[in-house]
């Protein structure tokens, strides 16, 4: 870059200009502005590229946007910056393994990640998982819908120059995360959803932790009204912007709050109940503003019924088991906290050492080969806080899955940035984008 | 099989004259409460008119979606002794559904079949209409998928408005059309889910590259899809406003999810040990 650069503007390492064929290209970092406006207002068109590292493109998200003065004319979004190759990497691993795979892609939803995945190996197997571990899925899922929708309203607010919002949100947030700790072991990545059920049962004395963190919750939640729902300046910054009617964002395929905020209340949970969803009294609330701040509303709501829809999970948790009943799907010891850490149980390795070669056989073969999954193919959908999470799941009868294809909601949704925004503000874009909240783990995946 | 039940010598999915037009019958409104989403009377009614679903299902070449599997444990390359080493199983080919294909699969493909006559698409459009696990999959001819996909949108009585997913499969080197493109398509009026594939016809003996229309006309949603399915297998839409890479970077040699091409592969080297990549090391299937 430096062989470029003329020995007049050679003054500041760090935000350099430069001749290519496309025009001059500068380097902004701050508080050199003077000499790049200096260029612009004689040029009425200018490019200016935000990101993948750029604290406020929600993510290691690029964008690329062509300006008129101030007023966006056309933006694009460049993705990718944080592909990792997971459904790749799944066509490697067992059924089982790819768990612990599907949960790092949209790393803000893991655990629906792990459900979606788990309900398509059951369907592709003709299986299903016992009550007791469609409410503990259910539980999990609406506690992790909280954390997801408070860090959008955290991330959000930062992006806007909100860090009020920020703090709180990611306080709250901290209050999920060490439930979700206590329940599955791990704040995140927690691998705890199986085909067949799920990891463990609850520990003891669940019921009490949750009811606390409800009650939290519940007290908690109205500081976000009195701190953002009538604050001028948030809606200044959100009232009609970001605006996508429900024709385009069924155009566009648009799911979630965003498809919500426009006036259809499509949530899957509703629409097409899975895990027993039909049983749980709760509301889809929708708005017709179809705006960055009717989103923002939709997602408080949405807290709140996530918190009734976990109260109720409460009483529907009956004692029973956790796992189907085959052992040529369930894992064949139960885990348990030894001395070095959690691990087989003892009991279980003293069985398989000392008693039964079979027992040993099976439990080898289960753990390093898998299980084989009939042929076929199958799309599972669920409503993800993001939208619609669909897996798209290919057998070929064998031990690894032949195809693993995530219908991910971040890189659907991310498709109406620019219909969001073009002809609007920069300051605009940046709202538009935190109200679609893309996630790049699953939309890179 | 198919002969053996069917006596006559006809082809699987072939209708005897009487059967050729059906009945149009409107059944009798349940007596109690709406209709279940998805279920009869649910969708639109059609105005009676006499279908002809002669060739909705013709017997075509089934369609290999997996890899033969030898031996009978599927073992590979080590030294099989239980005998069942030279036993070789075909590859799975998903089953022709005839009908009755069960639910509102059968009044639903009569819906379609009627929109098809409508707008002058071939019912041999359809290749294979497959039931399995509760979904359907049409196998459409590549050349109709894009009049398909507008009837399926615009008809009153199918009314897809939104398409889900557009992913690619790759069913393996060895597969004759080993590249399949598959569409999830959602009716969010009639709470119904069908499922297109259209089979690429790739490796073809021209040595051209896997193509297969574009469906960004109609529902722009499949614009980042299908630049996926192009990133990732290398199928070239046709007609697709600008197919670049979009997962992978832009110079980047391959389709990284083909069958054939490996999986990782970078050497690392930790302490003089080579790590191999993740597909050649030790595995136990």
């Amino acid at each position: 870059m430096s062989s470029d650069t003329s020995s007049t503007e050679a003054a500041d390492l760090y935000a350099s200009a430069r001749q290519t064929t496309e025009g001059r290209v500068y380097t902004v970092t701050g508080g050199d502005w003077d000499e790049v406006l200096e260029d612009a207002i004689t040029d009425e068109r200018i490019i200016i590229n935000l990101g993948p590292q750029h604290p406020s493109t929600h993510g290691v998200l690029r964008l690329v946007l062509e300006l008129e003065g101030e007023t966006v004319t056309q933006a694009r979004s460049v993705v990718g910056y944080l592909h990792t190759g997971i459904e790749k990497n799944c066509e490697f691993r067992t059924w089982t393994q790819g768990v612990t795979f599907v949960t790092r892609m949209d790393y803000l939803a893991p655990l629906s990640n792990e459900v979606a995945y788990c309900l398509g190996v059951e369907k592709l197997l003709g299986i299903e998982a016992p009550r007791r571990a469609n409410v503990i899925r259910v539980m999990l899922l609406e506690l992790n819908r909280i954390s997801s929708h408070l860090v959008a309203l955290a991330t959000g607010g930062m992006e806007l120059g909100s860090l009020t919002a920020m703090t709180a949100g990611f306080r709250e947030r901290e209050e999920v995360l060490h439930l979700l700790e206590y329940i599955t072991g791990l704040r995140m990545n927690h691998a705890f959803v199986r085909p067949g059920g799920v990891a463990q049962d609850l520990p003891d004395g669940y019921e009490q932790v949750v009811r606390d963190f409800i009650t939290l919750m519940r007290g908690r939640l109205p500081d976000y009204d009195k701190l953002l729902t009538g604050q001028p300046i948030w809606k200044n910054r959100l009232v009609d912007v970001g605006y996508l009617p429900v024709d385009a964002c069924l155009a566009l395929g648009i799911t979630g709050p965003i498809l919500r905020s426009a006036g259809l209340p499509w949530d899957l949970r509703k629409t097409e109940p899975y895990l027993g969803y039909e049983e749980y009294d709760f509301e889809v609330p929708t708005s017709t503003a179809a705006d960055s701040y009717a989103r923002y509303l939709l997602r408080v709501a949405e807290i709140h019924e996530s918190l009734k829809i976990v109260e109720q999970t409460l009483d529907k948790l009956v004692p029973g088991p956790v796992m189907v009943n085959d052992p040529k799907v369930a894992w064949p010891a139960k885990l348990s906290i030894g001395g070095d850490g959690m691990g087989n149980s003892l009991e279980h390795v003293r069985k398989i050492m000392g008693q039964s070669m079979e027992a040993l056989i099976h439990h080898f073969k289960l753990v390093t080969e898998g299980f084989a999954v009939p042929a076929g193919q199958v799309y599972v959908p669920i409503e993800s806080p993001r939208g619609e999470l669909g897996y798209h799941m290919v057998s070929d009868g064998g031990t690894r899955p032949m195809r693993v294809h995530v219908r991910e909601p971040s890189f659907v949704n991310l498709q109406s940035m620019p219909a969001m925004s073009e002809g609007g503000m920069v300051a605009d874009v940046i709202a538009a984008v935190a109200s679609i909240d893309p996630v790049m783990g699953g939309c890179d995946r | 099989m198919a002969d053996e039940m069917n006596p006559a010598g006809k082809l699987p999915g072939q209708k005897t004259p009487e059967q050729q037009i059906p009945e149009q019958q409107i059944p009798d409104p349940t007596p109690d409460g709406p209709p279940v989403p998805g279920d009869v009377q649910s969708g639109a009614e059609r105005p009676g008119h006499p279908l002809d679903t002669t060739d909705a299902t013709p017997a075509a070449e089934p369609f290999i979606v997996g890899r033969d599997r030898r031996g009978m444990f599927g073992v590979t390359g080590t030294g099989d002794t239980s005998g069942f080493g030279g036993l070789t199983l075909p590859a799975y080919a998903p089953a022709p559904a005839e009908r009755p294909y069960g639910g509102w699969f059968d009044e639903f493909t009569d819906d379609l079949l009627a929109a098809f006559a409508e707008r002058d698409i071939p019912a041999a459009a359809i290749l294979q209409i497959t039931v399995d696990r509760g979904e359907i999959t049409y196998y459409v001819a590549r050349e109709h998928l894009v009049a398909i996909c507008r009837a399926l949108r615009d008809d009153p009585a199918l009314r897809f408005e939104l398409c889900s997913s557009v992913s690619g499969v790759d069913y393996g080197v060895a597969v004759p059309q080993r590249l399949h493109s598959v569409y999830h398509l959602t009716s969010m009026t009639y709470r119904r889910r069908i499922r297109l594939e259209v089979a690429v016809d790739w490796p073809n003996e021209n040595g051209d590259a896997p193509t297969c229309p574009s469906v960004v006309g109609v529902y722009p949603t499949a614009d980042w899809q299908e630049r996926e399915a192009w990133d990732m297998f290398g199928i070239v839409y046709d007609g697709h406003p600008a197919l670049t890479r979009i997962l992978m970077p832009d110079d980047w040699d391959g389709h990284p999810q083909r069958k054939d091409y490996p999986l990782g592969g970078i050497p690392v080297e930790y302490k003089g040990a080579e790590i191999p990549p993740p597909d050649q090391r030790r595995s136990y299937s």
